[in-house]
């Protein structure tokens, strides 16, 4: 299977790569590491007229400690962000869903930047962003730099909140040094994407819980944050994990049980976390 | 559009494309025929090469992208002995001696996925191992003696 045929463009810089962008518009989609792009291109589920290689823009993989956050550069590629050591200290929860994803091959290859703005509801980092109250840094050629919070990045249906002329440039996730966490990814075979999973962390006076394939959107768990806030039990609090989504049935799971697993993971996500 | 790319050792300058995938530069362009292609989805790993050093699924990977780049292959694998001597490398003997193969067809990118895994992990434990090769399928479903040759390796001279 090989993609449409489509122009390659491969810039030197981030301005060159904006500036692309700006010519093409939704023509145009930039390729990372190229591992949730090429195989919709192959399959034939995205064929853009253009691809904008940006991989090789190696001033945008780095991972740097910017005081109560951590700075990772758009096109870090999962490998580096799984065993960097600021990250496992202050961000442990990034880590592990990192670590999660797909396989070693395809942790060699995807970037997080490239991961998020794919904003698929079943992939693994979204929902860690989400827990972690991690943002995006986006610029665009016209419009400059803006800051989009993960609550406002995802949309829809792997719909997000940049504009065709925006990229990715940066992600900054707040410290959680010290603080429990724990990820919980559930699927029937090896490299699977999970059929449901979830991101908990530990915050002052509560935790926030983000769910894996149980809407169309990457998703914070509201209910149960809200009823840990207020003073219920992990098992408690779980029971409310399917509050408010809207999951689809498919070969591997019907709503029913995917909201089953919800809280059941969640409730081992949560006891797992330090929460009682 | 021309790219270069470095194939065990051998420069292939060639105009390719941009939609080539790499696993086709490989195999038509280059004619090295040892990297298979199994499902062609990025799952099953059987097009496992070394881009600069690092496992990749060369089915998901453009030519275009590689260009400029070094690629190894399971044909180019034995040159890259640490100990620069004749025959194969350890990784492959180590699969020869554990029956660790059965109709063959995942075992290049099986045996490009160990070597990297081992970079990654000199002395992995069994569960690391069979975690560190979760993207490669068996469809003989012969894992447990792939298993014991990494393991061979890990724990032998490399």
């Amino acid at each position: 299977m090989i993609p449409v045929a489509f122009d390659y463009q491969r810039p030197t810089s981030v301005d060159e790569a904006l500036a692309l962008l700006e010519e093409h518009g939704d023509e145009a989609k930039l390729l990372a590491g190229g591992h949730s792009l090429l195989p919709m291109m192959k399959l034939r589920l995205a064929y853009p007229s253009v691809v904008v290689d940006v991989g090789r823009l190696s001033d945008l993989s780095y991972v740097d400690d910017s005081g109560d956050q951590l700075a990772i550069g758009a096109l870090t590629r999962h490998r580096d962000v799984e065993i960097h050591p600021l990250v496992a200290e202050h961000a442990p929860l990034l880590a592990a869903a990192t670590g999660h994803v797909g396989d070693p091959q395809v942790r060699h290859r995807g970037t997080l930047g490239g991961a998020l703005a794919h904003a698929d509801a079943a992939g693994d980092h979204p929902s860690a962003l989400l827990a972690l109250g991690g943002s995006v840094v986006v610029r665009s050629a016209q419009g400059g730099e803006r800051v989009i919070e993960a609550d406002d990045l995802f949309t829809g249906f792997l719909e997000s909140s940049l504009e065709p002329t925006e990229m990715i440039i940066e992600i900054r996730i707040p410290k959680h040094t010290g603080q429990g966490w724990n990820f919980q990814k559930f699927n029937r075979r090896a490299q699977d994407w999970a059929i449901v999973g979830v991101s908990a962390q530990r915050v002052d006076g509560g935790a926030r819980v983000a769910l894996v394939n149980m809407h169309p959107t990457p998703i914070r768990a509201v209910a149960v944050e809200e009823a840990l806030a207020d003073g219920a039990d992990a098992a408690t609090a779980a029971e409310l994990a399917g509050d408010g989504m809207e999951p689809s049935a498919d070969l591997n799971a019907g709503v029913d049980y995917r909201t089953h697993l919800a809280r059941v993971l969640t409730r081992r996500a949560l006891q797992a976390a330090g929460i009682d | 559009m021309e790219i270069t790319v470095d194939v065990n050792g051998t420069s292939h300058t060639h105009d390719v494309e941009p939609r080539t995938l790499l696993v086709h530069f490989i195999r038509d362009i280059a004619g090295l025929t040892g990297t298979n292609i199994g499902c062609d989805t990025s799952s099953c790993g059987a097009c496992t090469v070394h881009l600069d050093g690092e496992a990749v699924k060369s089915c998901t990977v453009l030519a275009v992208q590689a260009d400029g780049q070094r690629v190894t292959t399971i044909e180019g694998l034995a040159a890259t002995r640490a100990d620069g001597a004749d025959g194969m490398h350890p990784m492959q003997e180590a699969f020869m001696n554990c029956h660790a193969l059965q109709c063959g067809y995942c075992t290049p990118g099986m045996v490009m996925a160990s070597v990297s895994l081992l970079d990654e992990i000199p002395n992995p434990t069994e569960a690391q191992v069979r975690e560190g090769l979760e993207g490669n399928l068996c469809r003989c479903t012969g894992y447990h003696n792939i298993v014991k040759a990494v393991l061979a390796v890990a724990g032998g001279e490399r």
